[in-house]
Parts: C-alpha cells; structure tokens; sequence
C-alpha cells in the first residue's frame, strides 16, 4: 500500500486523515468492506422498493394454475420465464420477493421509528428528571425486559384479535411496544453523563426551562447514539415482522410479506423446495444488510456502543 | 447470600406487580369482558346480569384487586377451549418447553464455547474469519427458517431425522439444533471478545512466564475470566431463547408451552394467553436469578450483600 501521509518509525503504514472533515464518514466508508457492503445492501433494497412493480418480471398476484410449482430455472423442469419457480398457485416466487420487500422494510422502519420517539422521549426525561417518574419507568423497563418479545407481541395481539382492523398499523404497534425499552436503557445511561457537563449547567444558569435543555443541549449530545441503535433495530424488527407473519400473527394475506411466504413454502417443503428458501434468502440478506451498516455506523459515530 | 437471595426475590415484586397491572390493563382493553361470557342473543337485562354477577359493574381498581388475589392463588379462570382452568394447562406444557429450552442452551454452548475460544487465541486466523463470518450470517438469519431449512435438509432430503413431534427421542435433534444455533452466534461472539480482552491481561503473561503448558494458561486462566461478560449474555440469551421457542415449537409442531400459547391467541383464548406469558415472565426471572448466582461461583470477588 503507498501512503503519502507521514511515516512514523515503528508502524507500518499510517493512512493519511483527509483535509476535509465534512467527507471523512466517507473516507472511513472506503476503507470498511463490510461497511461498503452493508451499504450497497440497505441501497439496494431501498431501490428495490422504490422500482418494485417496475422491476417484478410478472405480477406478483397473478395466479396461473397450469404453472403451479415450477422449480427455479436452474432446476430440472424450471422454465425461464420464472426465475425463482412458481408457487402453489404459479404465481411467480421472484416477483412476489420483490413486492414482499416493500412490507419489510416500510414496517420495519415504522416500527423502530415509533420505539425510537417512546424511547427516546422515555430516556431523556427519565435521565434529565430522575425521581419518582425515573423509579416508575425503570420498573417498567425491568418488567417489560423480563417478557420476551414473541411473548409480549403473543399478549398484545391475543388482545386486540388476529382478524379485522388494520393488520399492518397493529403490527406497527406491538414492534414499537416491544422495542422502546433499549431506546430508554442506552439514551437514559447517555443523559446521565450529559447532564453533568458545564454547558448543562450553564444553561440552567441562566435561566433555560428544562425542556428547553433537554431538546437543545441533551438530544443533540445523544443523538449519535439514537441513530446507530435505530439503524441496528431495524433488522431485528424486520425478522420480528417475518416471524410474526409467519405465525400468521402479523401482516395478512392477500398482503405479500417473506414472511407470509415462508409459512406457504413449510406446507410444501416434500415437493418444492425452493418456496421457504428464497424467501428466507431475501430476509437474511436485508437483515446482513443492516447489520453491517449499523455496525459500520457505531464504529463511525459512537464506538462506545460497542459490546 | 440468604439476605441477598431474600433482596432479590424481593425486587421481582414490584416488576411482577406491574405485570399482573399491564395484563389487567390488556385484557380490559381487549373489549367488553361480559360479552365474551354472556350469549349472543342475550338481552341487555341478561348482560347487566352477568356483570353484576362477575362485579364488572365495580370500579375498576376494585376489579383489579379482585384479579389480582385471584392471579396470586394461581386462578387465571377457565379456558373457554378445553373447559378447564388456564394455569394447569400451560404447566402441563412447561416441562416440554424447559426439555427444549435445556438442550438447545447445550447445543449453544457446545459451538459457542469452542468457537469463541478458538477464534480468540487463534485471531485473524482462516478460523477465526471463518467463526465471525458465520456469527454474521448466524445473526442475520431467522432461526425459524434455519429450522425450516434444517427440516429440508435432514427429514425431507436425507431423511435421517423425524420432521416433527416429539413421540421419538430423536424428535428434539432438529428443533434444539434450531434454537441452539441461534444463541451460538451472540455467545461465541461475546466469548471471542472478552477472551480477546483476557489474553492481553498481565496475569496471563505470569502463567505463561511460569511454564505452564499453553492449554492450562488458556482454560485455567483465561477461560475463567472471560466467561464473566459471557453469563451475562447467556443470561439474556435464555430469555430470547424462551421467546424464540415459541416459533420453533410451531415449526416442529413441539408441543410445548409456546405452541399453546400461539393458539390460545389465534382462538383468543385469554385466560390461556394470561397465565402462559405470567409463567414465561417467571420463568425468565427465575433464570436471570440463578445467573446472578453463577457469577459468585465464577468470580469470588463478587460478594453479595443485602445493601
């Protein structure tokens, strides 16, 4: 490798910092591999569900009955004109993928935005007020901590019923529910520190009300935190919407989810393999994704994280 | 020890208090109690009735208590779908869930504590890529589709193994395999960084000045100390592992609490639902408890004492 940065005897190489600040996030980009590929990940499927109809090469709900179960291209009997196979009812499993990503990801995000904003507002006035209201949520933590999510998501929908209303905005909810309380553990940890700091207490100084503090002098100081958490939550969120579709619990047919199709695939895995594979293929890939992208993002703007 | 066991066992009150509130507070919001129990031709003078004779006409604290003595003597009311009372129907399932839960945490440490300790002393090594690459992937797949796949695999391709149930003693090979890889991946990735961090420590470099044969400074001295953060981990792993237990039952049709608790959701089987997440919640804290204990075994400078 030839660097043009100063030498220091003793190293190997030292790689020069680049002048400009503002592109330095890019410069660390270049030099992660998985960073770079994790964002070519979370790009491309972001780009997937913009083109979605655009790009299927058949209409994902087209049912096709002389074309049932017809294997992957590749496969003996597959045909070019399905990819990926068709399913049970020859609609085309490519195609279905594609349309599938939209749901993951749009509940996915939704569902770490809402546990992010309960979160956060949960772990900033709890860190900044403490007290009898710091007590009370922490209790809340602990007991919701001690419930596994599949489980907490189980008691949430037992209650609000499986059928009728908007399955989606429900899924949305029980996502949020279960994901606030890491937002509130880590950003209430961070206000703790931030709060001591001078420039806390100068503000109070002269006179700011305290949510005044806590929108302008604490969230900015933690928001490094809230952004690597967010991007590392999405993926859980996105295998928690698939297994809770595939338990039929969560986003309902006509409705296409990877999920949703896995649970299909299961019913015919003697004859047709590949319906619970490619589906499967798909969530782990968006999952890779935006783990390599968040772990990217922590080493980048907040390395404390790191376990 | 006594007095700490006492504090703790003590401080599952209150969270177990505030369980037994947000599942008073779910089951309230889930609708109209009396118009699961009364007919549905029922006439208003009939339903007023039946809320008097159930005191749904008291005020809701009232109600609340009520609930909870109940709950307290273990009286969760009847499942409307086997016509008997909740609690014994889930306890009934509970040894086939903790059979399940056993053998995959064995799996789990079976990969993970040789994985982990290999890729640590041997790092940046073709095995250590190897091990972290897996993690990554281990990390980003659902385990319910590593099940589905380990089900292709080895019942419908190979046919080695039983796809489902669990009237074999081969029937738990493919489920705890499910489940075990799963907690494997985070488990050899804790233990791969903090033997990382153990290896650099001067206490080691004693052991090795002083002869002792390479294996004894690793499992003797090494082992010992990084397996502190680790039973942290496994600690919080054994609760994701009683959630992801849940699906997994489902795909190998186990049947075992997690199982009866999916359908009792499906069917809206509420008192099922209610006494099935109380002994999971249980159970989960009387794990994070015993974890507790194992770290004074591990480590004799941490000394509990009732402050």
């Amino acid at each position: 490798m030839t660097t043009s940065g100063p030498q220091v005897l003793g190293t190997e190489h030292t790689v020069p910092e680049p002048r400009r600040y503002r592109y330095r996030w890019l410069w660390r980009l270049r030099h992660s591999p998985t960073g770079m590929l994790g964002a070519v990940i979370v790009l491309g499927v972001v780009l997937v569900v913009l083109l979605g109809a655009a790009i299927a090469p058949h209409d994902p709900e087209l049912i096709d009955l002389k074309q049932r179960l017809v294997p992957p291209v590749w496969a003996e009997g597959g045909s070019v004109g399905h990819v990926l196979g068709t399913d049970q009812l020859g609609r085309d499993v490519l195609s279905r993928i594609i349309l599938g990503t939209r749901v993951s990801l749009l509940v996915g995000i939704a569902g770490v935005a809402l546990a992010m904003l309960t979160g956060v507002f949960l772990g900033v006035t709890t860190g900044f007020w403490g007290g009898w209201w710091d007590g009370l949520v922490s209790r809340f933590l602990d007991t919701f901590l001690s419930i596994p999510f599949i489980i907490l998501a189980l008691a949430v929908i037992g209650v609000l019923g499986v059928k009728g209303g908007n399955n989606m905005l429900r899924l949305i909810l029980v996502l949020g529910l279960a994901n606030w309380v890491i937002f509130t553990r880590v950003v209430r940890g961070e206000v703790l520190a931030v709060k001591e700091r001078d420039y806390v207490e100068a503000a109070r100084a002269i006179g700011q009300r305290s949510w005044m503090i806590m929108l302008r002098y604490i969230l900015p100081n933690v928001t490094a935190s809230i952004i690597v958490l967010g991007a590392l939550q999405i993926s859980t969120v996105i295998i928690a919407e698939a297994s809770l579709s595939f338990l039929g619990l969560g986003v309902q047919p006509p409705t296409i989810t990877w999920g949703i199709m896995l649970a299909d695939g299961r019913d015919h895995l003697a004859t047709s393999w590949w319906l619970a594979t490619f589906p499967g293929i798909a969530i782990t890939i968006t999952v890779l994704g935006f783990i390599l992208w968040g772990d990217w993002l922590r080493d980048v703007l907040d390395p404390r994280l790191r376990e | 020890m006594t007095t700490y066991l006492a504090s703790r066992l003590l401080q599952m009150v209150p969270s177990l208090f505030l369980l037994t509130v947000v599942l008073f507070a779910l089951m309230r919001l889930g609708g109209d109690p009396v118009m699961h129990l009364a007919h549905p031709e029922a006439s208003p003078e009939e339903i007023a009735e039946i809320r008097a004779a159930y005191g749904f006409d008291r005020p809701l604290p009232e109600q609340y208590l009520k609930q909870l003595r109940m709950m307290l003597r273990g009286d969760f009311g009847e499942s409307f779908r086997f016509r008997s009372p909740a609690l014994p129907l889930v306890l009934e399932k509970l040894p086939a869930t903790m059979e399940l839960a056993a053998v995959s945490m064995l799996v789990a440490l079976l990969i993970a504590i040789p994985a982990g300790l290999l890729s640590a002393i041997f790092q940046n090594s073709p095995l250590d890529l190897g091990v972290t690459t897996t993690s990554t992937l281990g990390r980003a797949m659902p385990n319910f589709w590593i099940g589905i796949m380990l089900i292709l695999l080895f019942a419908v391709h190979l046919g080695w193994l039983p796809v489902s149930g669990r009237l074999e003693t081969t029937s738990i090979i493919l489920p705890a395999l499910t489940l075990g890889t799963s907690v494997a991946t985070s488990l050899a990735r804790i233990l791969r960084s903090s033997m990382l961090e153990v290896i650099r420590q001067e206490y080691m470099t004693t052991a090795k000045a002083k002869g002792l044969h390479r294996w004894a400074v690793v499992l003797g001295h090494g082992l010992r100390n990084a397996l502190i953060p680790f039973i942290t981990v496994f600690g919080l792993q054994m609760a994701w592992l009683l959630g992801g237990s849940v699906i997994v039952e489902e795909v190998f049709a186990w049947p075992g609490m997690g199982r009866l608790l999916l359908n009792s959701v499906k069917v809206r089987d509420l008192s099922v639902v209610m006494a099935g997440v109380c002994v999971f919640a249980l159970v989960v804290m009387g794990t994070n408890l015993l974890v507790d204990f194992l770290y004074t075994a591990l480590d004799p400078r941490i000394r509990y004492s009732s402050s």
